[in-house]
């Protein structure tokens, strides 16, 4: 079925090789520009009308990041997952707020987490989860959590921190013996 | 039934942009935080209004007070290392994130959980569906006024925590669902304490029925009150009970069985009037199913056999590279997990899609505009939200 759909689209949009992960879930590569005829078809016309997801995977070895809209057909119970790129260096992605208003939501947390910009997305630019955050988008691969708790916490006076290893292993052989 | 109907001569106008033109200064609005701290607020999260005498103008909702940045911890364990965190993203109803996490793992790695597994993980999610809908029961009663329905809901919720404990050890975060499988058996006359949990249930919640369905108060407050338009089911990917309760019979365990649900038997709970009394009903409702699919599950499943299928060394698992979403019928709707592997040891990117994520943000704020002050908290609750879901 999902391969039916899929020869039907690629003769007008421009789509990767299908990949079939179950018999009613699929992920194909859509390019950027008919993203949003593509959706609005398939929600029209082939009965994906809901939108489990929209989500974002930082690529930092390839220089991209993938977005996922992960389109639904609730009467087939069929999802097709649409996987568009966008370049590392200057993420733009195209809002879809107007097709699903609830899709204004991801990408606010896109803007915020991943440094995706939507442009005429509401409230886009505002705070959503992050209060005065200033430092790189906290979901991007290259953000170093433990650098970044070290800098901004600090341990509680008369901790001790012990290494794992060396630890147990004197707790389990105190004498040292071999 | 008579209704207040306020003079709107002097709300504010949407300007060229479509936005309100709310001016303070005037004096003729006031803000009002509704939570975070707050009995009305459905956890940690609180709604910025916007009130012209006591209708609210606007609602701005606002999370952020419990971000743990779970996904980016998951991106930095290895798999067996994710599992006894991912029940942390939602309290009242854990167990679905450890069984969307697992499967979504077993398919990319190519494991099927023995059958043992299947009926076991179930049972657990039913139990765990049940506990959820006490505290949706509780809460709504609560918001409107009768505290007993809580103190009632909180009593057999725990009674049903104390089976989780026997079972798996622990009572919110049980961990007891992992990749490959479950970590034990039922304990030896398990079905029969849980029978009496189950009757103790019912006879409460027949007690709820008189106290709280039957309520004049309680129907002048929800009947008619919070009603969302079916229209706007899809494009605020409405899901769950607060799709069913406006006339959308669709659950996933019917629609797309998963585990064990094609063996079982049980009707897709619906309601029409698609109001905040509707809501309340589906929820009620589909409490009898869970208890019902309980004890066929008890009745049904194997009484022995292997638990767990044969996992690689975990310290050096490695799975190839792929994606896969895995998504089920939780108490509140569509709940669901993207897993994305590269072929290390680690998850490259896990999302987790909560039905809370589009019910409490576009939704909610799609609904409060023209909502009475009082009925701002039956509103929330009557969605039954945990922002742990957003902001996870």
């Amino acid at each position: 079925m999902m391969r039916d759909l899929h020869d039907h689209l690629k003769t007008r949009y421009r789509l990767g090789d299908l990949a079939e992960r179950r018999a009613n879930l699929a992920f194909v590569d859509v390019a950027r520009a008919d993203l949003r005829a593509l959706l609005v078809e398939l929600r029209d016309v082939h009965g994906f009308t809901h939108l489990s997801l929209l989500t974002a995977v930082d690529w930092i070895e390839e220089g991209r990041f993938q977005l996922t809209y992960l389109m639904n057909n609730r009467t087939a119970n069929r999802s097709l997952g649409l996987r568009v790129f966008l370049d590392r260096a200057d993420p733009v992605g195209d809002t879809i707020h107007d097709l699903w208003p609830t899709a204004a939501t991801y990408q606010r947390e896109l803007r915020e987490m991943f440094g995706i910009a939507f442009p005429g997305s509401p409230r886009v630019d505002e705070e959503f989860i992050l209060e005065g955050w200033t430092d790189m988008p906290p979901y991007r691969r290259d953000f170093d959590t433990l650098a970044y708790s070290q800098q901004t916490f600090s341990d509680r006076e008369g901790r001790e921190t012990h290494d794992p290893r060396a630890h147990m292993a004197k707790k389990l052989n105190p004498e040292g013996q071999r | 039934m008579i209704r207040f109907e306020p003079d709107r001569s002097q709300y504010p106008q949407p300007g060229d942009d479509g936005k309100l033109e709310i001016d303070l200064e005037t004096g003729k609005y006031l803000k009002l935080w509704h939570g975070p701290n707050h009995p009305g607020i459905t956890g940690n999260m609180s709604v910025e209004l916007t009130l012209c005498g006591d209708e609210v103008v606007e609602g701005k909702v606002h999370v952020g007070y419990l971000h743990r940045g779970f996904e980016k911890l998951m991106e930095r364990r290895t798999f067996i290392q994710v599992f006894p965190i991912v029940c942390r993203v939602c309290v009242p109803e854990p167990d679905f994130n450890e069984w969307c996490y697992a499967q979504a793992v077993e398919e990319l790695a190519g494991i099927e959980a023995p059958e043992m597994a299947q009926w076991t993980r179930t049972l657990i999610l039913e139990m765990g569906r049940f506990n959820s809908y006490m505290m949706a029961m509780g809460g709504i009663g609560g918001a409107l006024g009768m505290g007993v329905i809580g103190q009632w809901m909180t009593y057999v919720r725990d009674l049903m925590l104390d089976r989780f404990e026997e079972m798996t050890g622990a009572r919110i975060y049980h961990m007891f669902i992992l990749p490959g499988g479950v970590r034990g058996h039922l304990p030896e006359g398990f079905a029969g304490r849980m029978e009496e949990v189950l009757a103790t249930a019912e006879r409460y919640l027949a007690d709820v029925d008189k106290a709280m369905f039957t309520n004049a108060v309680f129907k002048a407050r929800t009947k008619g009150v919070g009603v969302i338009d079916p229209a706007l089911f899809e494009p605020y990917g409405v899901t769950g009970p607060n799709a069913r309760a406006g006339g959308v019979a669709k659950d996933l365990r019917k629609d797309a069985p998963y585990l064990v649900y094609d063996q079982l038997d049980f009707e897709v709970v619906t309601e029409t009037a698609s109001d905040i009394w509707a809501r309340a009903m589906v929820r009620r409702r589909d409490i009898d199913v869970s208890i019902a699919l309980i004890r066929q599950i008890l009745a049904k499943m194997p009484k022995d056999g292997p638990v767990m299928a044969k996992l690689p060394n975990v310290l050096h698992w490695k799975i190839p590279r792929g994606e896969t979403y895995v998504a089920g019928e939780s108490s509140r709707g569509e709940y669901g997990y993207y897993l994305v592997t590269d072929g290390s040891g680690y998850p490259r990117r896990v999302n987790v899609r909560g039905p809370s994520y589009t019910h409490a943000m576009a939704l909610l704020e799609h609904l409060i505009p023209g909502t009475n002050i009082a009925d701002v908290a039956a509103l929330m609750v009557s969605l039954h939200t945990y922002p742990p879901e957003i902001e996870r």
